[in-house]
């Protein structure tokens, strides 16, 4: 990475929040293809409201938001960023398959009337394998485990071949054994260049994984550096407080 | 019982009930996926209010009935899209107010005798006109056309409207599309079902195959089994036993549900009982893992420690070429310490 890769999302003074009223504001940030990033706040900071604004779903307020070179509310396909939610349950009162919660992932690339074609059918088994679950894709997804749940979405999230993926706290919950896949999962998908923002307030199990850090406090951008630059600025805020850093 | 084949109202009893069998498990199934199982009773109790025009006014009772049940589906979603408390509270004044304004309606135009309105509450195989019975045949060619193509959309926003809305799928929409097709369901079945009771053929044949199957697909072809046994048998047993269609078809549903219950329970207490499950085992095999992988059947069995194992549900099965009584006891010994490696 020596030349500087395109940027995917670029915020410049970006606010969103809810009815009006701003969460986080005075954004600036810049995601750049292949680039993993680990968004970190405490909660009731804003970063997941940051992040439901780049996915529509919390109110953009004011500031630029671009991605891929073209304005949020202008972008015509919305699968080119694939959001990775934090759920209970993955497909409401019913039962259904992995391979049928991964496919609903391609409905919005094709026409309302269109059936599934052959390639779309590929593309799910693809996501489905990408994400460690082959063996699984014809199981009800209630009856895994919550890491190999976790993995679902990101293969639902995949299976459109986003130019970028938003995971909301993949790893909460998670016992630590399928913790293990899904990092495993996640290194896998950023050595094969994927670029990722992934909120969370458990960097430890992304260790190796992450290559830059976001901190969001209070609403507004506090850090923005390498895990190893993070380090020092906690070591440096937990002198100047006095108190030490318990996040 | 050809005698029953011959008449001209059992007849279109017969298919009457048969459409309502195929098209109200098919809308059926989203509503259970959204946890809304009741928004078809309250449609039932909008479109009697609908029913008491058309006789007040001397229309059709079943178009009139279509038109004021499909805006009220309209209201209903545009609300519970908007915002929580206040839209509950108004869904019920729209429901009450619809059963309430439908037999203050009929009373008046009827006077206190309340056969006619009986029927429009519980269902009865005498009532179905021949021209009603075309209109019902539309109607269920459209729910069932309609669900059947927009099915993995109707089943995506039921499933996860957080991430339909950010995947870019029309989420309102297809949210009034579905309250509407409860709504026309609601009127095709008002005949031989009720207004009372059609909610539970969209139900209850859905909570039984959910029972039975594994995937959405197959619940989608069990309810639907279920649905038209439970009508089609409904509409019989009533004409034999000269009962409330409506009544009897909810039974012979709720009837089939304990049965699907049972079977269920059943094979998977026998799945449990046939395979051997690998306890405590933390790895996850896959390609490249450094386990050797073997097809077996439809699947691959993984090589480890002397053990086959292959991925079931959220945890690994045993996979021997014996089955499972063959194992003796150093076996087993041999089995635990693979597994906690
Ligand atoms: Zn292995
Ligand atoms: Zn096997
Ligand atoms: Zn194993
Ligand atoms: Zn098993």
């Amino acid at each position: 990475m020596s030349a500087p890769a395109p940027p995917v999302v670029e915020l410049r003074g970006a606010a969103f929040g809810y009815r009006g009223r701003p969460v986080v504001s005075d954004v600036d940030l810049t995601v750049r293809r292949g680039e993993v990033v680990a968004v970190l706040g405490p909660n009731g900071s804003g970063k997941t409201t940051l992040v439901k604004g780049l996915l529509g779903l919390s109110e953009h307020l004011s500031g630029q938001v671009e991605v891929l070179g073209t304005p949020l509310a202008r972008l015509p396909d919305r699968t080119r960023i694939g959001y990775v939610p934090q759920r209970h349950t993955l497909v409401g009162g019913v039962r259904a398959t992995v391979a049928e919660v991964v496919a609903t992932g391609l409905l919005a690339r094709r026409p309302w009337y269109r059936p599934a074609t052959r390639a779309d059918r590929e593309a799910v088994l693809a996501a489905v394998e990408a994400a460690g679950l082959a063996d699984r894709a014809r199981f009800d997804v209630e009856t895994l485990s919550g890491g190999q749940q976790r993995r679902v979405l990101i293969a639902r999230a995949l299976v459109a071949r986003p130019d970028v993926l938003l995971m909301d706290e993949p790893t909460a919950g998670v016992d630590r054994a399928s913790q293990d896949v899904l990092t495993s999962v996640l290194r896998r998908l950023a050595d094969a260049g994927t670029t990722m923002a992934i909120v969370t307030h458990e960097l430890s199990a992304l260790r190796g994984v992450v290559d830059r850090i976001v901190e969001v406090d209070t609403g507004h951008v506090t850090f923005d550096g390498t895990p190893e630059g993070y380090a020092v600025h906690q070591g440096a805020l937990a002198r100047s407080s006095g108190r030490t850093a318990a996040r | 019982m050809s005698a029953m084949f011959e008449l001209d109202f059992m007849r279109n009893a017969l298919l009457a009930a048969l459409f309502v069998g195929l098209a109200a498990p098919m809308v059926g199934i989203f509503l259970v996926q959204r946890r809304l199982s009741l928004i078809g009773d309250g449609l039932g109790h909008v479109a009697l209010a609908g029913v008491a025009i058309g006789i007040a006014t001397d229309r059709a009772p079943v178009l009139t009935a279509l038109v004021t049940a499909a805006l009220g589906a309209v209201v209903i979603e545009l609300l519970r899209a908007r915002g929580r408390t206040s839209g509950d509270l108004a869904l019920a004044m729209l429901f009450y107010g619809g059963i309430a304004a439908g037999v203050v309606i009929i009373n008046r135009s009827e006077g206190a005798q309340t056969g006619n309105l009986t029927s429009f509450l519980f269902g009865s195989i005498a009532t179905t006109t021949r021209g009603e019975l075309v209109t019902f045949a539309v109607l269920s060619a459209v729910i069932v056309g309609v669900t059947l193509v927009l099915r993995p959309r109707l089943f995506a926003v039921a499933g996860d409207e957080e991430y339909a809305r950010a995947s870019g799928l029309p989420v309102l929409a297809l949210n009034i599309l579905l309250a509407v097709l409860t709504a026309v369901t609601v009127v095709v079945a008002m005949r031989v079902i009720g207004l009372l009771l059609i909610s539970a053929l969209m139900i209850v044949p859905n909570a039984a195959a959910q029972q039975l199957s594994g995937s959405f697909r197959a619940a989608n072809l069990w309810a639907v089994v279920l649905g038209v046994l439970s009508s089609v048998g409904g509409v019989v047993v009533s004409y034999q036993l000269d009962t409330a269609s409506g009544g009897t078809i909810v039974l012979i549903a709720i009837a089939l549900f304990v049965v699907a219950m049972v079977v269920g329970h059943v094979v998977r207490l026998v799945a449990r009982r046939r395979h051997l499950r690998a306890e405590r085992h933390a790895h996850e095999h896959g390609p490249g893992c450094g386990h050797e992988a073997v097809p077996h059947g439809d699947h691959v069995d993984y090589l480890h420690d002397g053990h086959r194992h292959a991925a079931h549900e959220g945890h690994y099965d045993e996979h021997s070429d014996h089955p499972p009584p063959a194992e003796g006891p150093d076996q087993d010994a041999r089995h635990e310490q693979e597994v906690t490696r």
